[in-house]
């Protein structure tokens, strides 16, 4: 199976099952069409109508060298049958350290933090239980992560800290490696905070839409006003204190900003290099949500940035846009490309009070409470719902050349939108497919260039 | 390289069946409200070592 595209003259081939990466011709476009149909003599006879014979000889043999290399038309190496390895464990838990929130964005998916449910801090010894379950349940997993999530945790900065020098103690007398990260609003980051953040090594999320006008339309205090000065204020001072340390500065784009890149370029022009801004996923009903009748708009919106950010890669400037970044000598293993999203078997979301359920946008769905971290996990039924969730179970995704980058998308929108994991949102996977697109053309494009 | 295919990568998705899986890697997430992990991004440990 192959993927083919033209981005800006470029035409760009994906054969999807190896993972390689080919610019052709106009000819070698034609030619792949026909290829899979045509013994080599009929192409020959189709295509020289059009060009010269003894091109279309040459242009033949090179497709025919590629699939002897496995690198077109390769099969599937699984062919379409995947058994998940059943000593699977939990590895990495986002705690819910508030159902609070200090904002009241429009589009938050947690109902202004509290998750449907009352608000409440985690106390510092639930904090404690959960990271205890997951130093067991990890088993002879090394790597273990922790995402500090709300609400907005840093309403519990104490329990925090706590949590931090505790997790690293156990991690260094268990001989594991633990990774925290705290996604934040950045309302709370003062400079002490942020030197905390930095001293001990915690990646962080910090949250802002873009251009003041489309964050202060969604990102709003609980009285209406709009939190773009004081978020940019302490996001810049942090960013500046910590040269080489891991941030990302992410936003939202609803459908009152389809030209979202400009909310990315502004961002870079303030001077962050990690961007990410990413689609709201909401109901239809809602007036900001997107709809499908958005997806076109929002495909050139994703080309007219990725030629921005090609022409300020020529110039020097290094914008790192997450959605675009991808690896196409190395990157996961093939195992991790079917399973994709973790949430429910490898990855778990504790809530204040200690419940434990698939992922952090599950809580509060009570049919998907999985247990809690005294008892751990008392329903193995749903981590075997989960595990069974990977892309050749998935009638949309088994036959889709995005599927080994996409992995399947996000369990918890496909059950918003269709009331079970196995069927995909339809407008993710429409966008997906085109940042893959745009991401492939930002390789191939500078690849050429410095050839 | 060829005169009508210029391969850009090479990589061979069947060579990272066997023995890997491991599990080290960092965990995915594909939600949009964190910054969700494409999964095509994501370092092998594996291969880090």
């Amino acid at each position: 199976m192959i993927h083919k595209f033209i981005f800006d003259d470029h035409r760009i081939v994906l054969d999807v099952n190896s993972g390689a990466v080919h610019l052709v011709d106009e000819l070698t476009w034609h030619l792949l069409d026909d290829y899979p149909l045509l013994s080599p003599r009929d192409l020959v006879a189709k295509h020289s109508r059009c060009y010269p014979v003894s091109e279309v000889q040459e242009a033949v043999r090179e497709i025919e060298e590629l699939v002897r290399e496995g690198l077109l038309f390769s099969p599937d190496p699984l062919n379409g049958h995947y058994e998940p390895a059943c000593n699977e464990v939990v590895k990495a838990l986002c705690l819910h350290l508030a159902h609070d929130c200090n904002l009241a964005c429009r589009y938050c998916f947690a109902g202004q933090g509290h998750f449907g449910g009352p608000s409440g801090l985690m106390p510092l010894e639930t904090g404690r239980q959960a990271l205890d379950f997951l130093f067991a349940a990890s088993g002879s997993r090394r790597h273990v992560e922790v995402d500090f999530f709300g609400g907005e945790p840093l309403l519990n900065f104490s329990v925090l800290q706590a949590l931090v020098e505790y997790g690293r103690q156990r991690a260094a007398q268990l001989g594991k490696v633990i990774k925290f990260t705290v996604t934040t609003n950045a309302l709370l980051l003062t400079p002490e905070v942020g030197r905390y953040l930095n001293e001990n090594d915690l990646a962080v999320v910090l949250s802002l839409d873009g251009r003041q006008e489309i964050h202060d339309a969604m990102r709003i205090f609980p009285g209406g006003r709009g939190s773009y000065g004081r978020v940019l204020e302490n996001i810049s001072r942090f960013v500046s204190s910590r040269p080489g340390g891991e941030y990302y500065v992410r936003g939202t784009f609803t459908r009152h900003n389809l030209d979202f890149s400009r909310d990315v370029l502004h961002m870079a022009d303030l001077g962050f290099e990690h961007i990410s801004v990413e689609p709201v996923v909401a109901p239809y009903r809602e007036e900001y949500a997107l709809q499908p009748q958005d997806v076109p708009l929002i495909c050139e919106e994703y080309e007219a940035l990725t030629r921005q950010l090609l022409s300020r890669a020529r110039k020097g400037q290094r914008i790192n846009f997450f959605h675009f970044n991808i690896d196409l000598g190395g990157g996961p293993c093939l195992p991790k490309r079917l399973t994709g999203c973790g949430a429910g078997r490898e990855y778990l979301a504790v809530s204040p009070e200690g419940k434990l359920y698939p992922c952090h946008q599950f809580v509060g769905r009570s049919e998907y409470c999985m247990g809690d971290v005294e008892r751990g996990i008392v329903r193995p039924e749903l981590v075997e719902e989960f595990r069974a969730a990977h892309v050749y179970n998935k009638d949309a995704c088994r036959g889709c050349w995005a599927r080994f980058y996409c992995s399947g998308g996000c369990h918890a929108n496909a059950h918003a939108f269709h009331g079970n994991i196995f069927t995909p949102y339809e407008i993710a996977c429409d966008l997906i497919k085109k940042r893959i697109e745009c991401a492939l053309y930002l390789k191939a494009a500078l690849s050429s260039e410095s050839a | 390289m060829g005169k009508h295919i210029k391969t850009i990568s090479r990589p061979s998705l069947a060579k990272t069946v066997q023995g890997r899986g491991c599990g080290e890697c960092q965990t995915s997430c594909q939600s949009a409200c964190k910054t969700s992990c494409t999964v095509g991004n994501q370092a092998c440990m594996k291969e880090d070592k």
